[in-house]
């Protein structure tokens, strides 16, 4: 009965690395499902507040009531097993594809944040989308995996 | 005080530039929140500590570039652009930079004279 205890439990030291991994991937896998579904869901509710890249629009000047700036950010880091496998792709080149559903999201939840800090406004002109890189020296946050998007624009409130 | 990255107020005329205004913020990273968001990491998602400085720091060079346009007597800044830099190992700037001018409401009137 002990032996057998034992047996289990060196299995499991010996491929501790492994399982480690294992254990990220899950992690990972689970975290960006769940953050997709809350992306969808709050694109849609916020599909009202309309977006430009352009940056003068003419409005009637009776129209408008309040002009700010809107800002938002977002950091994301990929979980330890796309980091093994971005090394591995880095070895023979090619589409990092475990990289690019983060790219994904991270732009697409600064533009989200950024909808939302706008608030009650009606439209989002000048937008700008940003990846500074201010948490992390490069290399190693090149090493880390992790990404930074700023989304930044004017939001414009109109009278109806 | 109008903060805007258009190259005009909405609604607004330009009537006095007051040249370039800027704002900077160089904030370090605390070592503990580092090996934190290190851990974390690890398990993939978002850094939330370092998703809360990055707004912190930003805000406050705006809120420094604001301050200089108002001493100057600007009542808004224009065409506003970021730049970020790492400075040294653990330190970060960020760099607002924009165009300090006065603007006036269009109800005015296209003819008037400013001042008067």
């Amino acid at each position: 009965m002990e032996s057998s205890a034992l047996e289990v439990t060196a299995f499991f030291l010996d491929y501790a690395n492994l399982f480690l991994l294992l254990f990220f991937l899950l992690c990972g896998q689970i975290g960006e499902r769940r953050h997709y579904r809350s992306i969808l869901a709050r694109e849609k509710a916020l599909s009202r507040i309309s977006t430009t890249t352009l940056k003068n629009v003419n409005f009637p000047a009776e129209k408008v009531v309040d002009v700010r700036m809107v800002c938002g950010h977002v950091v994301l880091c990929a979980d330890g097993f796309r980091r093994v496998l971005a090394f591995f792709r880095g070895l023979f080149g090619g589409p990092v594809r475990s990289f690019e559903a983060m790219l994904d999201r991270a732009r697409r939840e600064a533009l989200l944040r950024m909808k939302e800090e706008a608030g009650e406004a009606s439209m989002i002109v000048s937008v700008r989308v940003e990846t500074p890189s201010v948490t992390g020296i490069d290399n190693t946050y090149r090493w880390w995996g992790g990404i930074e998007v700023v989304a930044y624009g004017t939001a414009v409130t109109l009278k109806d | 005080m109008f903060v805007t990255n258009m190259e005009s107020v909405p609604a607004m005329k330009i009537v006095k530039h007051h040249g370039m205004v800027t704002g900077s913020t160089v904030r370090a990273r605390n070592i503990f929140v580092d090996i934190g968001q290190w851990i974390k990491g690890l398990f993939g998602g978002e850094l939330k500590g370092y998703s809360r400085l990055l707004a912190d720091v930003r805000a406050q060079a705006v809120e420094r570039m604001a301050m200089q346009a108002g001493e100057l007597g600007a009542n808004a800044v224009i065409n506003v652009r970021f730049a970020t830099s790492t400075i040294s190992l653990g330190a970060a700037e960020i760099y607002a930079y924009g165009t300090a001018v006065e603007v006036r409401s269009e109800e005015y009137g296209a003819g008037e004279e400013y001042g008067e």
